[in-house]
């Protein structure tokens, strides 16, 4: 029964990473319709900027989970201004390419500093311990991850159904056109969205540093994954995005831990999950069918 | 190019020799080099995964061998005119195979070093056998290489699944503790890894309480499930042995801390880990783990001199790989410089069942039967951070294993 326990709260935990990022891909490909394939780079940006904060100028975990975030996500809204903005009215699939050059491009100079070689990062001292939940320990960094990333899902989610900004936004992510029929300037968000989106990944990243292996090529499995995890949730859907981000982490660890005989089933479960879905209902487990443009 | 009398004629005597004893050298006619140059080839991951532990810096080392050849043998050495050509493989098996291909067909390359991949790897050494051409590999750890995929041109030069398991698996046992849960990455090294290790382990009296292959690659980067598993099997083991190697390993070892499994008594052993992973995931991480070791740069003068030299070269210390790529390097063209020639079968002939002392190889010895390189290997241990007095000195040497015992026996597999 413990180890149940466990593994289900290791599943939450993995799952707060994808859910963190699938967000990001979810607001971002609502607003712009762009399918963002650097997501991973800037998880790994975000990963490596805290190592080179640390290492280099002493900066804490704590203040590297403010700063990267923010750094990355002015970078990521001066990229959107600068280059795939120009590309918006095109065929997606010019963004898509766009993106994609861009992680080789991020990746390969990140290791042409660094090198392939992970680099170190440890656990802030705070949280490095383990919490007793009665029937297990679990480690103290695990249980901030989890509880930071539901907040943080949480407050997204306040935002986007609670406030006026969150208001505009939805209403320019769903009906563009008619958003701008009542007079508000929808191009003035979409550029903030977009920051807001790479800031996510890049505060993943951060998170990730402690417990995963910092190096260049991080960002590259988990990305696969977190694309299945957003067609699974329904593209464009923030509420999808986060639900299936905890389930695939979810389904995950659970298939590691109980169908370990069967390494392929386990290894392929994500992508079984992705392609029932898709059968079952194409726009996603929360998506909503596109309308005819 | 025949630079002097002297080294022409007494490489005249020595071809002359080998000529009668063989069938007639291939190079022809009174060529001694085959375009009257020494071409090494080093074929290896020069962006990927393995890119630090063998890479460029291995390059660096074989580039020290040619100079330290040539400044030994001066006006006396069989040519002056030695080059290197460098090729990445990206650990993939048809781009090793063709990079192979291009090197002894197009660049004249006499000899090829390093290739790590496993499967890179037994490609490559097809590739030496239709061309019968020279390889050396230094960077793989299959045993398949003098075992069914041996032939007579290639080499096994540092070290292999067989001598990381009895050193690691056989001592840990010995000495730390009998219960082992067994983890490895679900491929053809990590399958092989796993049964070299509980074959050593049972052999030394221990048990494999526990095994499991975790998905390769392992695009979640979690390996808590397993960790989780290991401290409630019953009997409890006594050390986690994983066999992931590069990224993996720092996942696994990360994840290890995290859940505190050396504070459940569970200690950490790791099949396969190079100096760079050390330093990735830092001695702290690592402190009291042990691993077989092929070489160690610190462990006496003699190391030390060469790790010296090399980090002026190129800026970090060298990694077993890059010492037994400098080896190799400089053993084939001693092998050249003996025979006056570089024909292929001339220089194995000479190869085979040599003794040989360098900084690398230490009771060295390149078996006849089945190519396979013996010299000692060593148990190794993290230090713990307190003990790490300067950069890369992360390691004691806890015993040096004999050449003899460090290798398996000539495999029956092995037809050369």
């Amino acid at each position: 029964m413990s180890g149940f326990a466990q593994n289900t709260f290791n599943g939450l935990v993995s799952g707060a990473f994808y859910a963190l990022l699938a967000l990001g891909l979810a607001v971002i490909f609502g607003m712009l319709r762009v399918v963002n394939f650097a997501h991973g780079a800037f998880y790994m940006l975000g990963a490596f900027g805290a190592y080179v904060l640390l290492s280099e100028a002493g900066v804490p975990f704590w203040a590297a989970l403010v700063i990267m975030p923010v750094g990355l996500g002015l970078l990521g809204m001066a990229l959107e201004r600068a280059v795939i903005h120009r590309l918006t009215k095109l065929d997606p699939l010019y963004n898509f390419l766009l993106t994609f050059g861009l992680t080789l491009i991020l990746q390969d100079l990140v290791k042409l500093r660094y090198g392939v070689q992970s680099s170190p990062y440890a656990t802030p001292a705070l949280l490095d311990g383990t919490v007793n939940f009665g029937l297990f320990d679990f480690p103290t960094y695990r249980v901030f991850i989890l509880g930071f990333a539901v907040l943080l899902c949480v407050a997204v989610w306040w935002v986007l159904t609670r406030t006026r900004i969150g208001m505009v936004v939805r209403a320019s992510t769903e009906r563009p056109d008619l958003t701008r029929a009542f007079g508000i300037d929808v191009g003035r968000w979409v550029t903030p969205v977009f920051g807001f989106g790479i800031g996510l990944a890049g505060l993943a990243g951060v998170l990730a540093a402690p417990m995963r292996a910092v190096n260049p090529l991080m960002g590259t499995d988990l990305i696969i994954v977190v694309f299945a995890v957003v067609v699974i949730g329904g593209l464009g859907s923030i509420f999808g995005s986060v639900a299936a981000g905890f389930g695939i982490g979810l389904v995950q660890a659970w298939g590691e831990a109980y169908l370990s005989n069967f390494p392929i089933v386990s290894q392929t479960i994500v992508f079984v999950v992705m392609a029932g879905v898709l059968l079952w209902r194409p726009a996603g487990l929360f998506g909503r069918e596109e309308a005819p443009a | 190019m025949r630079r002097t009398v002297g080294v022409a004629a007494a490489s005249a005597a020595v071809v002359l020799v080998a000529g009668c004893g063989g069938g007639g050298p291939q190079s022809g006619g009174d060529q001694k080099l085959t375009g009257d140059k020494i071409v090494l080839g080093v074929l290896n991951d020069q962006s990927g995964a393995y890119s630090e532990l063998s890479g460029k810096n291995s390059v660096t080392a074989v580039e020290m061998a040619i100079a330290d050849f040539t400044a030994k043998y001066g006006d006396k050495a069989v040519t002056r005119n030695i080059t290197v050509e460098t090729a990445d493989h990206q650990n993939k098996p048809d781009v090793a195979n063709s990079k192979a291909q291009e090197m002894y067909d197009r660049k004249g390359v006499d000899l090829i070093l390093d290739v790590p991949t496993s499967s890179a790897a037994l490609k490559v050494a097809d590739v030496a056998k239709e061309k019968k051409k020279l390889y050396f590999n230094i960077g793989a750890a299959t045993t398949d290489l003098t075992g069914k995929s041996c032939n007579r041109y290639t080499f096994h030069y540092a070290y292999d699944t067989y001598m990381l398991a009895n050193g690691t698996g056989k001592t840990t046992t010995e000495q730390i503790g009998k219960n082992w849960y067994i983890l490895y990455p679900n491929y053809a090294f990590g399958q092989d890894m796993e049964k070299s290790f509980s074959t050593a382990i049972t052999a030394a009296g221990g048990t494999v309480v526990g095994k499991d292959g975790a998905p390769f690659p392992n695009t979640s980067g979690d390996f808590s499930t397993f960790l989780l598993k290991a401290p409630t099997l019953n009997p409890k083991p006594d050390v986690l042995g994983t066999m992931q190697a590069g990224a993996e390993l720092v996942n696994v070892v990360k994840q290890y801390n995290e859940f505190k499994l050396r504070d459940k008594g569970v200690g950490l052993a790791v099949g396969l880990m190079f100096l760079t992973d050390i330093h990735s995931l830092t001695p702290a991480a690592l402190a009291g783990t042990t691993y077989t070791d092929a070489w160690y740069w610190n462990f006496d003068a003699k190391n030390r001199e060469f790790a010296d030299r090399f980090q002026q070269k190129a800026g970090t210390r060298p990694t077993f790989a890059h010492a037994a790529n400098y080896s190799a390097a400089l053993q084939y063209l001693e092998a050249v410089q003996a025979a006056g020639t570089d024909d292929a079968d001339t220089v194995v002939k000479g190869l085979e069942g040599k003794t040989v002392e360098d900084v690398f190889l230490r009771n060295g010895r390149i078996r006849a039967e089945d190519h396979r390189v013996v010299h000692d290997a060593y148990l190794a241990q993290v230090k713990p951070q307190s003990e790490v007095a300067e950069p890369w000195d992360y390691v004691k040497v806890l015993k040096t294993i004999p050449a003899a015992e460090a290798f398996r026996a000539p495999s029956a597999d092995c037809k050369l």
